[in-house]
């Protein structure tokens, strides 16, 4: 079966200024079916934003590439629509503009009537009704986080991106969002990469879950399936028999690549 | 139980309520005719000291009533009311500046887009904004000849710099994020244009045109203390030449207030366009 997304012997190497390279990614493979969600998790540096900007496209590998359902991607666009970190919304822009933005660009083959129609439906979506034509500076960041992500999915992208959606949130907002986007994900079947910190939230909404090595040169550690059925529900899946074991497979590895790294970071003080 | 109440003498009352007032929400007006008052008692001090050119505020007012009354008067050729002096300077501001703005703002986008552009002309640029706008003027009645249309040239080259200059600033500061957004989303050229790029530039463009305005207003009127004709420039020079001091004191004020009004205008206009929120 081909896959949906093809992740291929991916490296990607940053010329430093002194003339030295850096090799962020060394020999990434994976492959991704269509609807599934899986997570990337990693400490901070080893290189999973690059990851994620490589498969939208934002940023070139130096060998290897991305194939999205047979074509290969080298340029970014609405079929692999990212849900950026810091919500990058146009200040200048309503929560009904940022939105309507991207349908417009995106879904020009649609009557306007349409169009208006999915960026309600989107706004309905996430819950921001009453917040429609307030500008990116009148919203919590929660609420910035809805419209970027009413904004993602508005144009139906092939592949959803989320760079760390939900970092800079509380947790009772980041719950609130988690459960959102899991429920929006078993509704429409979107296949989801999402780059995370949080342990819980990569369990709570992957199928499986991808565990780079720390960078320089990182790779696929391990994959993890996380075999919870869905629907799931966030203050339940923690009851499942199955589910400290996962959590802890995953604390393993990340104190294993700790210990690898200061070990390594000792090796070179020596040399 | 008895209440004691405080005794305080008719002087201290006085004082307190006075400072009060200055605390109270006419601050804003208050406390800065307080300062003009006192300027103005000091600037009479001055002058009455002997050998003082300058003459103090009750003289100039007195002097030059008839002026303030009258401002709309026309006897022809450059004798005309203040009204129409000033008038006379607004306009050649008025065509200048808007030439420079225009300009300026599209060469500056371009400019800042282009990075080959940039590397060529902002050296150019950086040397030629030093010149001071009267350093222009002899150039400039060379090609123009004709005084009005040098003038206006002064106040063009003048105040071109700083909005071409704010502008390929404001271009190039435009947020990466902004930028992924528009990449993804593939906006066209156009699209990308009117939908990013201009409104995350048009806070510079304003810092641009708010420092334009102010040399603006400088440049002209020195120029038209050189080329004559109407003008409060030239009305402050044809003043100078006559010692009619109280009524170069009296262009002065109207002068400061003018340029302050302009500034504020342009601040007006960029409070409507960009709600003052924005980060």
């Amino acid at each position: 079966m081909i896959p949906f997304v093809d992740i291929d012997h991916v490296d990607k190497v940053f010329p430093l200024p002194n003339g030295n390279h850096y090799i962020a990614l060394a020999g990434i493979d994976l492959t991704i079916q269509k609807g599934e969600f899986v997570s990337l998790i990693g400490h901070s540096g080893c290189g999973k934003s690059t990851l994620l900007n490589i498969i939208a496209g934002l940023d070139q590998a130096t060998r290897g590439g991305i194939v999205l359902e047979g074509r290969e991607v080298d340029h970014p666009g609405p079929d692999r629509m990212v849900v950026f970190q810091n919500y990058s919304l146009l200040p200048w822009k309503t929560v009904y503009q940022n939105i309507a933005l991207a349908v417009d660009s995106t879904l020009k083959h649609l009557p306007k009537g349409e169009r208006r129609g999915i960026v309600e439906h989107n706004v309905d979506l996430v819950g921001l009704r009453r917040a429609r034509d307030r500008y990116p500076h009148e919203l919590s960041g929660g609420m910035k986080q809805r419209v970027a992500i009413a904004r993602a999915l508005a144009i139906r992208p092939k592949l959803l991106l989320l760079d760390e959606p939900f970092g800079a949130l509380d947790a009772l907002t980041r719950g609130s969002l988690q459960e959102k986007l899991m429920a929006i994900c078993e509704e429409s079947h979107i296949t989801c990469i999402m780059v995370t910190h949080d342990v819980d939230e990569a369990l709570l909404l992957s199928d499986r879950v991808v565990m780079l090595t720390n960078g320089p040169e990182a790779r696929i550690g391990e994959v993890l399936k996380v075999s919870i059925s869905h629907p799931r529900h966030r203050l339940e899946v923690v009851n499942h028999p199955d589910y400290y074991n996962l959590r802890n497979q995953i604390i393993n590895f990340l104190n294993q690549q700790k210990r690898a790294n200061r070990a390594r970071l000792l090796a070179q003080k020596a040399a | 139980m008895v209440a004691r109440i405080r005794q305080s003498s008719p002087s201290a009352y006085g004082m307190s309520h006075l400072v009060t007032l200055f605390q109270g929400r006419f601050r804003k007006i208050l406390a800065p005719l307080a300062a003009i008052a006192i300027f103005t008692i000091l600037w009479e001090l001055f002058s009455l000291t002997p050998d003082a050119g300058l003459p103090g505020p009750i003289t100039t007012l007195q002097e030059t009533w008839y002026l303030i009354a009258n401002p709309f008067f026309d006897n022809g050729s450059m004798d005309k009311g203040l009204f129409w002096q000033v008038l006379a300077s607004l306009q050649r501001v008025a065509i200048g500046y808007a030439a420079a703005a225009i300009i300026g703002i599209a060469l500056g986008m371009l400019v800042g887009a282009n990075r080959f552009m940039y590397d060529a002309l902002d050296p150019l640029f950086q040397v030629l904004r030093t010149i001071p706008p009267l350093a222009w003027l002899p150039i400039s009645l060379a090609i123009f000849r004709d005084s009005n249309p040098s003038a206006i040239f002064v106040i063009f080259i003048t105040a071109i710099w700083p909005i071409i200059i704010n502008t390929t600033v404001g271009v190039q500061q435009v947020p990466q994020d902004y930028k992924n957004v528009a990449r993804v989303l593939r906006l066209s050229r156009k699209d990308y244009f009117f939908e990013v790029l201009f409104p995350a530039t048009v806070p510079y463009i304003f810092t641009g045109l708010r420092i334009g305005i102010g040399l603006s207003w400088l440049a002209i009127i020195a120029a038209e203390m050189l080329i004559g004709g109407v003008g409060i420039g030239f009305f402050i020079w044809d003043a100078w030449n006559s010692s009619r001091m109280s009524e170069i004191v009296l262009s002065l004020i109207y002068v400061g207030v003018v340029g302050l009004l302009l500034d504020r205008m342009i601040a007006f206009i960029e409070h409507r366009i960009v709600p003052n929120e924005r980060t």
